[in-house]
Order: C-alpha cells, then structure tokens, then sequence
C-alpha cells in the first residue's frame, strides 16, 4: 500500500519534475479499486522522498466490484488494501506513466541519467530470498525486513510479508518499470482479468532487462500464475525460441516415468484379462482413460470419479467433442463414488482403481470393497497402490511422512497382501501381485499392483 | 352398458377412424389421462395428420403412457388399434408395469363411418382406409380375450355408445381405509394349538359359535401357509375362514394354500412338502366343506396396502413396484418371492434378497421364509419364525411394531435346511440414496428439495473428507443473525432478535452466551459393543467428534479418545447412562479455542491481515507524520495539479483512525486463541442434548437442555463447561433491557456474542416454523467478519443493506433436517434413511449465501 522513492544527492527536489508530481502539493487520483495520493514525506536539496500511498476500499473488494472469486478477494478480512500488489502496480503505471517511459522535457537528460535511488516497498508477500533473486541481478542492494506473523504467538512462525529497500545506481524509470513488472511477480495474484495483452504490456515493461535476467522465467511465470500458456509465449517471445524445459527436469521425468509405466502395466494388465469394457474408477484427469480409449479390444470405457472438478478437467483434457466417434462412442462419464453402491458400475468385464484406495479413509474400506468387489463384480479388478515400504527413497520426503498430504495411509507389501487375500476370501477373488517401477534393495519398487480375477 | 374398469388400468380405444373414439374418451376420461396418437402426431411434425410421423408419435405417446403408469396414473390409448401388432405393444407394456389391460371397441357399421368420415372436411380418409379398419376389427374381435385383455367391452351402435357408463372399480388390494390396529401374524402350517395360544395373547377371544374376535376391534392378518406339514390343518382353516368371514382377519395367501387349490380343484399336484397332511384331514370333511375352503383360498388377494398406504402385507415379499398392482407377475412375487432359478445344497431354491434393495416408504409384512428370529431390513419384517419347524409362531403388532411369539410344542416337521441365522441389516449405501435431486419429508418441514449441483458437490465431500457415515447422525444447521440493527455504529444489537421472536408470538426466549470456538458434535457410545451394534461401526471405536460439515474435529485420534474417555467417565459418575436408560448419547457443542480447529485460517488469512495492516498501516501513519511534519517545505493544498489536491493532515487522520480499527481486529481474534499443549487445554461448551437411545429431546425446551447439561455434564472435569444464559420476556421492556445490557456486557468483555432462541427447541407461529435461534455478534468480533474497518461510517451503511431472506430459508431446512434425521435413527431406521437428511444439509452448505451471515 506504500512505495517511497528517495533521491539522495544535489538538487534531489528535482525528483518532483522526474515525476511529474509537485513536491509542495499532496495529491489525490481517483482509481477504479480506490484512491492513491502523492506527496512528499521529506523534501530538501540533498534528500527528497516521494510516497506513493493507495487507500482501498475493502467494501468495494468484498462486494464483488473488484476482482475475481478465484483471487479470494472476496473476503472483507482480506490483506489487499494493506500490501504491494498489482494494486500498487496498476497505481504507478497511472500515477508515474510518463516517469515509466523516461520522457521529462524540463529535466530529460536527468531522466536518461542513472541516480541514487532507494526505493522501500511496504508488506510486499515473498520473502528475502526471492527478493535476492529477483532485484539483485538488477544492480540493487537488497534488503528486505521480514517479522514474525502475530508476536503474541510466535508458534504460528513468520510473517509473510517482507518490507524491501532497495538501493541502486539508476535511471527513474528503469526503477519504476522493474517495480511495476517485479511486485505481482511476487505474490501471483491479480485483482484484474489478466487477457492476452498482458504480454505486450510484461514485454514492452521489461523489453531491454527481462530478457536477460537470470530469472527470467521464474519472473514471467509467476507474472502470469494463472495463465501458463500466456507464460510460454511471453518467453518464446523474449527469447525467439521454444519455451526451456524446466531446471527440475530430471526429478519431473523420473516421477513422470512411474507414472507412464505404472498406468501402462495397469493398461496391460486389463487387456490381458480380454476384457472388451472397463471402468476407470477414480479417473482423475484422465490419463488412463485416455490410453484404454486408444486400444481396439476395448469397446466401452468409463470414466468415473467423485470430484466434478478433476472430471471436468479429464474431460479437458481428452477433448470427447474432437474425438473421432468410434472413440467418442466408446466413452461414458459420471460422477461417482466408491463408497455408495452403485447399480452404473455393474457389466464391465474389468475396473482399474489406480492410486485410488489410499486416498479413502480405511473405515470406509468395508463400504469400498463391498462396492467393488461384491456388486460391482467385474472379472477383473486392477488395482495400483504406493508401497510405503519405498519411502525411504524418496530424498525429499520426510521420515514416516505419506506420499501425498490427502493419502489416508500406504501400505506396505505385506499389508497389502493381507489385505488383498482377505477381499478374495469374502468375495471369491484371486488375486497376483506385481511390482511396478525400480526395485531398490529391501524396499520393493515404488508402486505395488495387484490384479484381481474372479472365481469361476 | 354399464363398463367396470379397475380404477388402475390401462385401456385401449379400439375402432376404426370416425368411430368416435376421441369423443369417447373425452366423455368418460380426465383430459390428462388420454393420449391420442393424433396429438402426437401434431406434437412432433405439427401436422395430427400426417402418417409418415406414426413412428415418431408413438414413441413418444407409449413413453407418455409409461411414465404415467408407473405412476399408477390410468392411461388410456386413444388410436385405432385395429390390427394386433398395435395392440401387442400395449399389452406388452400392461404387463411390463403390472398394470389391467382393458379394451373398450366402437364397432360401428361401415357405413355410417363412411358417411361420417365424407362429412369431414378437414381430414377426409380414402374409402379404403375405413373398409380395411373395419375389416381388421372384426377380425380382432374375437382375439381380444385370447390377445390377454382383462376386461374387454364393444360397443354396437352409436345409441349403446351413448347409453354407456363406465365405472372405475377399485383394486381388490386396494385396502387404504383400514387403519388398524392390526396383528399380522405368520406362517402357520396347521400349528393350531400354538395359534389358538397366540390370538389369546394377544388379546383374543373366542365368542358365540366359537368365532374369535377382538374385544377392541383389533384385527388379524395372516400372511397365508395357513396348512401343510403341521397338525391341525382343518381347524386353522376353520378358524382363519371364520375370522375372515366375520370381519374380524384378513388373509392373504400362500403358495402352499395355491397348491392346495389346485389339488381341490381337481388339478394333479405332488403330495409333497406336508401337502398329504392336509389332505388326509381334508378326506374326513364333507365335500361341502372342502369346497368352501376352495372358494375361500382361492380368492385371496395376492397383497393388500392398507393404512393410506403405510403398510403392505403379503405372503413372500413385494416390490415397491408391485404394490397396488395386480398381474400374474405381482401375484407370483407376492406368493414365491423372487428365485435365481437355481437351487442350493439342500435342493431349495436360492433366493434373491429384496428386501435388502427395498427403498420404499411402505413398512411390509411378509412370512414364508422360515427364520430364527424376525427379520427387520429396510423397513420390512419378515415374521415367519418357523413354528412348525419346532420354532415360534409370532405376530407383529401393527402400529406399534411389537413382536409377540409362542413357543412350538414340538417340532411338527423336519425343516430340510436349519433355520436361517438372524441376518445384518444392510448398511450398504446406494448412489440411489444421495444421488441427483433429492426429494426429503421430514416432520418439521414436507417436501424439501435439494438441486442436483448440491448434491454432486456434496458427494465429493462426503465421500472424501467426512468421517464414515455411520457415525453421522446430525449435522448441526447453519444460523441466522438477528435482523440488520438500524442503531447507529451496531450491525447487530439484541433488540432486533427479541422483535424477531417477540413478533411472531414467542413471547419467552433464552439468550445463550455464544462461545466463539468451533461447532463440534460429539456421540458417544459407552462401550465399542454399543458402537458396533447402534452405529455398526466395527473398529473399536466408541464415538466420534466431528465439525458441522461432518469432518473428524481431531486430526490426532488419541486427542479425540481422550475426551471420549473423559465425557464417559462424568456421564458414568453423574449417572447419566442410568438415568436415562441409554449406552449412548449425542451432543452438540462448541469446542474451544477457535485456533484449535482453525489454525490453517488464522495462519493464513487472520493474522497476516493483522500483520500487513499494522504494519502497512504504522508506515503509511509514520509517512503522513513525517509530511505533516515538513516545517521547511510546507504543503500547499490550493494551486493545480494533476490529481485533485489532499490534504496530508486529514489524510493522517484517516490512517490513524485505520491504524486503531487494525489494532483493535487483532485484539478481536487474539482473543479467540489460546496456546494448546494437550486436552486440558481443550473447552468443551455442549448447549443441546440432541439424542440417546429411544429418545431425540426436540421436545424439551431450552431451559431444561442447559440444566441438564449442568447436571450431567459439566463440573466434574474442566474441560466440559456450561453454558451461561438468561430468560427474556420480549412483551416485558424491563426484561428486553436486562437482555440488551447483559449483551452488552458480554460483548465488552470479549465475547463473541449471543444466541437468542425461543422458549421451545420447535417454534411455530401457526404452521410456519420459526428460526430454531439467531446470533447477535458484538461489534468488536465482527470486525474478524466483515473486516477490520467495518465500523467506519462510510463502509457500516453500505454493509446495513443485507439480505437474510436466503440464510434464513436454509436455516429452516437444515434444522429441519437435522432434527429428522436424529429421529430417524432413534427409531431405529436404517443407515439409507437417516444418511439422506446428512447429506442433504452438507448439500446445502454448498449453496452460495454469503458466508459472513
């Protein structure tokens, strides 16, 4: 909500013509989210600071007239009117445009001259770090003030805000246009609808330094936090050339092989069984459904899963509408769960439940099962779970820590198998137990499968 | 003529075109009930004409009619159904939906059609046409009966059209008007001493010509396999004949009494299954007396629905579709149940569970499975306890559903498999329960309706992040603020509760001070037995804390078995469980502090807008100063410029006035936090004793929930705390201020607020229900709801216009709600009724109102 500027040197109150703002006057400007003010806090020959000062309406936020539902600026107990934001960006873009651009025709050569500037960004959402990272390949000496979030309870840790100082050798407006570009980099969260001309304004804002900022892609994304595709084209834009694959790619594809080959062992597994119809349980984003609707021995699949969203976003994914019909006709939607009985289950010859059961809470077990593998009943039951067993070898995961914040438990190979022989018992299965992904010494592989086939 | 229809059926018009048809039916049928093939037609090529849309329109038109009959709607097909393959379809689809098809025919003399049709100018049919119908239907004529009309009618000539009257009759199992009290009982097969001893115990009495009867009209109702196997077969018949006769039973049969028949009807049937008894006691009696029992068996009706159709009885089970139906089909169910068709070890047929699918809302008394003990799934009682296995003879008192047995002499009869084990009931639940728009009756409230978009969301809910729906047996509904106040600086002030009460009549309300920690609904059971046998819950557990949308409150299970742990042993110590009679209990309460549950928000959300606010606001306070301060440069506030001119010292004024509101927010929520190192840390405020075994108390009134709260609950162990409150009289000003004084008082010291319910947990002003209670909130904790610088004039008249119209009407239903579904599982209905009123009040939660109310 507050953005100082300090010129230090002789003749600092020509900061006022730089700007464009009278150094004797305080003043107001009108804005669609509320009002900003300009003045002075000090004003003298060696030592001139503007402020730049937004007073939101919380009401306003709250009521709906600003803002998107997704930015959660719906609340009335809502940080906005407190930080530097695209708030404060939209302001100074309104308030210092013509100080952005660099043109001053009382003062221009002292515009195109770099100057001991300090600028301090109150409550700015990120930490120093970040800060670092992203002003000090700039040229700036960073420094940013961090606290703890309420000094009553230090348990609850540290504040999320930081105030930044920055202090550097440059031009007015080289400053501004890298607050303007840098600060929603910071916390990703636009009050405005971000279109497809955003990309001119990052480009034209960051034209001669983005491009070379080392991290220039981490900038862009976060700018653009919501809008991946507009992130890839701002930087193949600034670079000339495809989009980089990103520094964590070897971590990604090794987790996206387990993936590959876990749902490619489940796709085997359904078809070895001859089954001509399946029913992807849990279908998520439909990763699976997707690579069973590719296969000609099945002539009907069916995705199912609980939460409309991951539906909807399966069905982004596999675009039913440009699919050809012999692919369309095979597919059926619905939202389901596993734990209700359910008669649209019933006349598959298989159902795959691929990092599905994990996610239930082991009372609800009793209620799956029966779902499944008492009325439900299909030949075939494919069913992938982790193995905790494997844990261990995950670096990054802590010590007796699950895989995913929502897994209910893993299980290891035993419990597994305990578990698996006791469905066949109560409901006249058999079941073979695989292991997919790398095995490593006395912890089995990653992901454990086993495929149930009905008796008689 | 005089034409009987059963007053369910499906009737054919039948006759060639200009026969009058049309006429026909409109003089004797509703307008909604005839569907004329010529107004489809219209409807789907908007030409009744045009013949190439037949297709089409019959589609459409048998869709219709099936949609009505499963309805029980009588439907009537008005097209001319002269030729038998258009007749097959609707036989076809009477049999599909067990419904009397029925053919009324318009045979009329060719001629007169001709003159009629050339009289017509507007659709003139080929002479041809009319010959070839006329043709066909004299050539039907004589296929009808044999086709599978029931009922079939033909009318000659214009005049006896005229003269006809049709007559809906109604469906001999059609028995609504009998309320009862009835005492239905079993399978008997000849066990007549063990008869004779029930009826007496059941009040019976043996009158002039030794005729049984009730001395307060109560009546029997036996559920047929009144012979066979057993030793006095002559006398139970006698006995049952009698009682049926006088008015004093009614009687459905069995599949042994349809056997029986048949082999008095002269039919060849095999002696077996105990048949020979019978007969060998058939040959003493005289032939008259053998063919009243033929004419009596044979005509009973498959099933009755009595009691406005809140009971059905019937021999072998019955679907809810079957019920008031009448086909080959029906009959059959009701008298041999539904079979695989294939046969298990001991060579009887293996059987399909109905009733373990059976969703309706009938209670349905059936026999003819020999069983241990009476089998109650869904709503359904199967009452044969084998008696002439050696078992019991039992009936079943109808309304109150009490069982009462004798004990079997001997065993008459060597069973060919043991009698089947008492059964669990199904707590399977369905997708058929919760799925799509859900239609709800509940006492407070009929017919309430959930939109299908809050299902589907509450779906995921359920299914993911709520604990086993065993355990939820209430949600608590959501709550309503008091009307917006209109005094200066108040959003809500206490006055405009008591108006709300006071209006409508209720003139004593209690005022509960509100806690402000986090809703928790806390069930306990006193031993995992009483878990696993009232909730089905099989692991161990004894209950559960769980929040208002049906979370676990306790990520940490050891936390939530230690205050189970020590709930139990104050109700143990206080008496509780003997007091009143239960082994379990449900409480809704408010567990504090607020931070415990929500930590993730006040991480999130609370307290960084208390960090950025006081520490954006001290800086942007700190920069005004400084500018104010500026002795060598002061501002000018006239002159141009390209904003409008501010004036640094008001504008500092405003942010120190922003500065104290933030403060004050962050004192609001501080002090709602406490640090929690372990359960003593923990408070738990229950304000309603909800339900235990036998009773759900939505009776009691307010007053007597908080004092028995004190009394049982609270004292004891610190943990537990009562709930402080007082009495208004909303006619009495002097008790309206000591109300507002005490809020006010409550609200200065911190508190949250106020709860301001009526007298009884139920308030109705006629027949509308009112607000179960609505909240007051102080000023300083509305500034956690509505922002920290709601009290700035500029934002508080903006914030006054509010609409509660919305959180009002859901309030009502989720009360409703939740109030049946306590009563639904006090009285022991299955897991799929008392789950739907949950899930519905979870799927109202998902409606968009605006979350601050």
């Amino acid at each position: 909500m507050l953005l100082t500027i300090t010129y230090t040197g002789k003749q600092t109150r020509d900061l006022g013509y730089l700007l464009h703002k009278n150094p004797d006057r305080a003043q107001c400007f009108a804005l669609s989210f509320g009002n900003a003010y300009v003045f002075y806090p000090e004003v003298s020959e060696e030592r001139t600071t503007a402020a730049l000062l937004l007073d939101l309406n919380p009401v306003d936020l709250a009521r709906g007239k600003l803002g998107t539902r997704e930015g959660g600026l719906f609340d009335y107990v809502n940080d906005r009117p407190y930080v530097a934001s695209s708030f404060l960006s939209t302001a100074i873009a309104r308030v210092f445009g013509t100080a952005m651009s660099g043109r001053c025709e009382k003062r221009q050569a002292l515009a195109d001259t770099p100057l001991d500037l300090t600028a301090c960004v109150h409550m700015l959402p990120g930490d120093a770090g970040l800060a670092a990272e992203l002003f000090e390949p700039l040229g700036y000496s960073v420094t940013a003030a961090g606290s703890v979030l309420d000094e009553t309870f230090p348990e609850w840790g540290g504040s999320p805000y930081i105030d930044l100082t920055l202090r550097g050798k440059v031009t007015l407006s080289r400053l501004l246009n890298h607050l303007y570009v840098l600060i929603p980099a910071f916390d990703r969260q636009k009050h405005y609808y971000v279109g497809k001309d955003e990309i001119e304004k990052l480009l034209s804002h960051g034209e001669d330094w983005l491009a070379g900022h080392p991290a220039r892609d981490k900038i862009v994304k976060r700018y653009f936090a919501m809008q991946r595709s507009f992130a890839r084209e701002a930087i193949s834009r600034m670079t000339g050339e495809e989009e980089e694959r990103p520094a964590s790619r070897e971590e990604r594809e090794r987790r996206l092989s387990l993936n590959a080959r876990r749902l490619e062992a489940v796709k085997d597994a359904v078809l070895e069984s001859g089954a001509v119809s399946v029913i992807d349980l849990g279908c998520g984003e439909g990763k699976l459904t997707a690579m069973l609707l590719k296969e000609k021995q099945l002539l009907r699949v069916a995705a199912v899963d609980v939460s409309l969203r991951a539906l909807e976003r399966a069905r982004q994914n596999l675009q039913p509408d440009r699919m050809p019909p012999s692919q369309r006709e095979k597919l059926t939607w619905m939202q389901a769960s596993l734990t209700y009985r359910d008669e649209r289950f019933s006349g598959f010859d298989a159902a795959c439940v691929v990092e599905v059961v994990e996610h239930l809470d082991p009372q609800r077990l009793p209620a799956f099962e029966r779902v499944l593998f008492e009325f439900a009943a299909p030949r075939t039951v494919v069913l992938t779970t982790p193995n905790r067993a494997y844990n261990p070898c995950y670096p990054t995961l802590a010590p007796g820590a699950l895989r995913h914040e929502d897994h209910r438990f893993e299980w290891t190979r035993e419990e597994f198998r305990v578990w698996a022989e006791g469905v066949c018992e109560r409901y006249g299965y058999t079941v073979e137990l695989r292991e997919i992904g790398d095995l490593s010494e006395g912890c089995g592989a990653p992901t454990q499968m086993g495929v149930f086939t009905k008796c008689g | 003529m005089r034409i009987e229809i059963p007053a369910f059926s499906l009737v054919a018009m039948i006759g060639a075109t200009s026969s009058g048809k049309t006429t026909f039916a409109k003089k004797h049928f509703l307008p909604t009930e005839v569907l004329s093939s010529d107004f489809f037609r219209g409807m789907v090529a908007d030409d009744e004409n045009d013949q190439s849309a037949s297709g089409d329109a019959f589609e459409l038109l048998y869709e219709a009619a099936n949609k009505r009959l499963s309805r029980m709607k009588t439907t009537v097909i008005d097209a001319t159904n002269v030729q038998a393959q258009s007749r097959k379809k609707i036989l076809d689809l009477a049999r599909e939906q067990n419904v009397h098809p029925v053919a009324i025919v318009l045979n009329l003399p060719e001629g007169e059609l001709l003159a009629r049709n050339a009289a017509r100018p507007d659709r003139g049919y080929p002479a041809h046409v009319i010959h070839r119908h006329v043709s066909e239907l004299r050539r039907s004529l004589k296929q009808l009966k044999r086709e599978g009309f029931r009922f079939i009618y033909v009318l000659n000539s214009q005049e006896e059209i005229d003269g006809a009257e049709l007559v809906r009759t109604r469906l001999w199992n059609d028995k609504r008007e009998e309320h009862g009290p009835f005492d239905i009982i079993g399978d008997i097969h000849g066990c007549g001493d063990e008869l004779t001893e029930l009826l007496e115990r059941l009040g019976y009495a043996q009158g002039a010509e030794g005729l049984w009867a009730h001395p307060q009209g109560r009546r029997a109702v036996f559920l047929g396999d009144l012979c066979d196997r057993g030793p006095k077969n002559v006398e139970v018949l006698r006995l049952v004949m009698g009682m049926v006769r006088s008015g004093n039973a009614l009687a459905v049969p069995g599949n042994h009494d349809v056997k029986l028949v048949r082999y008095l009807a002269g039919k060849t049937v095999q002696m077996t299954h105990g048949l020979s008894r019978t007969v060998s006691e058939l040959e003493q009696e005289s032939g008259d007396f053998r063919e009243e029992v033929r004419a009596f068996l044979d005509g009973l009706v498959s099933h009755y629905v009595l009691d406005e159709g809140r009971l059905v009885v019937c021999h072998a089970g019955i679907r809810e579709a079957y019920m008031g139906r009448g086909s080959a089909r029906v009959r059959s169910f009701c008298l041999y149940g539904e079979t695989t068709g294939e046969t298990d070890e001991y060579g009887l047929p293996v059987r399909l569970d109905w009733a373990s699918d059976y969703r309706g809302r009938a209670t349905v008394v059936y026999g003819h499975i020999p069983q241990r003990e009476v089998q109650s799934v869904n709503r359904t009682y199967c009452i044969d306890t084998g008696c002439v296995f050696g078992g019991r003879l039992t009936a079943l008192r109808y309304p109150e559903k009490e069982t009462v047995s004798v004990e079997a002499r001997r065993q008459y009869y060597a069973p060919a498999k043991p009698l089947a084990p008492e059964q669990e009931p199904d707590d399977l639940l369905s997708i058929r329960d919760v799925r799509g728009k859900l239609y709800l009756t509940t006492a407070l409230m009929p017919g309430i309706t959930v939109p299908e978009s809050c299902t589907a969301s509450a779906l995921e809910t359920m299914s993911r992040f709520a604990a086993d729906p065993h355990w939820l047996i209430y949600l608590p509904p959501t709550m309503s603020p008091c009307e917006t106040s209109p005094l200066e600086g108040y959003l809500e002030h206490p006055l405009e509760a008591f108006r709300y009460y006071g209006s409508r009549g209720v003139n004593q309300v209690v005022c509960e001070k509100k806690h402000m920690g986090s809703r928790a609904v806390v069930v306990l059971c006193h031993s995992p037995e009483t878990a696993e046998r009232r909730f089905g819950v099989r692991n161990g557990e004894t209950g559960i804390i769980y929040t208002r949308t049906g979370r676990r409150f306790f990520e940490n299970p050891e936390t939530e078995r230690e205050i189970l742990t020590r709930l139990d042993a104050v109700l143990t110590k206080t008496g509780f469980w003997t007091d009143f009679h239960t082994d379990w209990v449900c409480l809704d309460t408010e567990l504090m502090p607020w931070s415990e549950k929500a930590q993730a928000l006040l991480s999130r959300q609370y307290a960084p807008v208390g960090r950025a606010g006081r520490d954006g606001l001290a800086a942007a306070v700190a920069a005004l100063e400084q500018a104010t301060r500026r002795e060598n440069h002061p501002f000018r506030v006239d002159g141009e410029t390209s904003g409008q001119n501010a004036d640094p010292a008001e504008l500092l004024e405003r942010f120190r006035e922003k500065e104290t509101a933030m403060n004050r927010y962050v004192e609001a929520y501080r002090a709602y936090c406490w640090r929690v190192s372990g359960v003593d840390d923990l408070r738990i405020a229950p304000f309603h004793l909800l339900a235990c075994e036998g009773r759900a108390f939505s009776q009691e009134k307010h007053v007597w929930h908080m004092e028995t709260i004190k009394r049982y609950c609270t004292g004891l162990d610190p943990i537990f705390m009562a709930t402080d409150y007082i009495c208004v009289d909303t006619g009495d000003e002097k008790s309206v201020q000591a109300g507002v004084d005490w809020w006010l008082s409550l609200t200065a010291a911190g508190g949250e607020g106020m709860v301001v319910k009526p007298e009884t947990f139920v308030a109705k002003r006629q027949t509308e229900l009112l607000q179960p209670a609505v909240k007051c909130r102080g000023p300083e904790y509305l500034r956690i709801i509505y922002g920290p610088e709601y009290r700035m004039p500029e934002h508080l008249a903006r914030l006054k216009s509010r609409s509660l119209t919305r959180k009002r009407s859901l309030a009502l239903r989720e009360f409703a709600l939740g109030v049946e579904s306590l009563t639904r599982f006090v009285e022991k209905e299955p897991l799929h009724k008392v789950h739907p009123c949950v899930f519905a009040i979870l799927a109202f939660e998902s409606e968009p109102v605006d979350p601050r109310l």
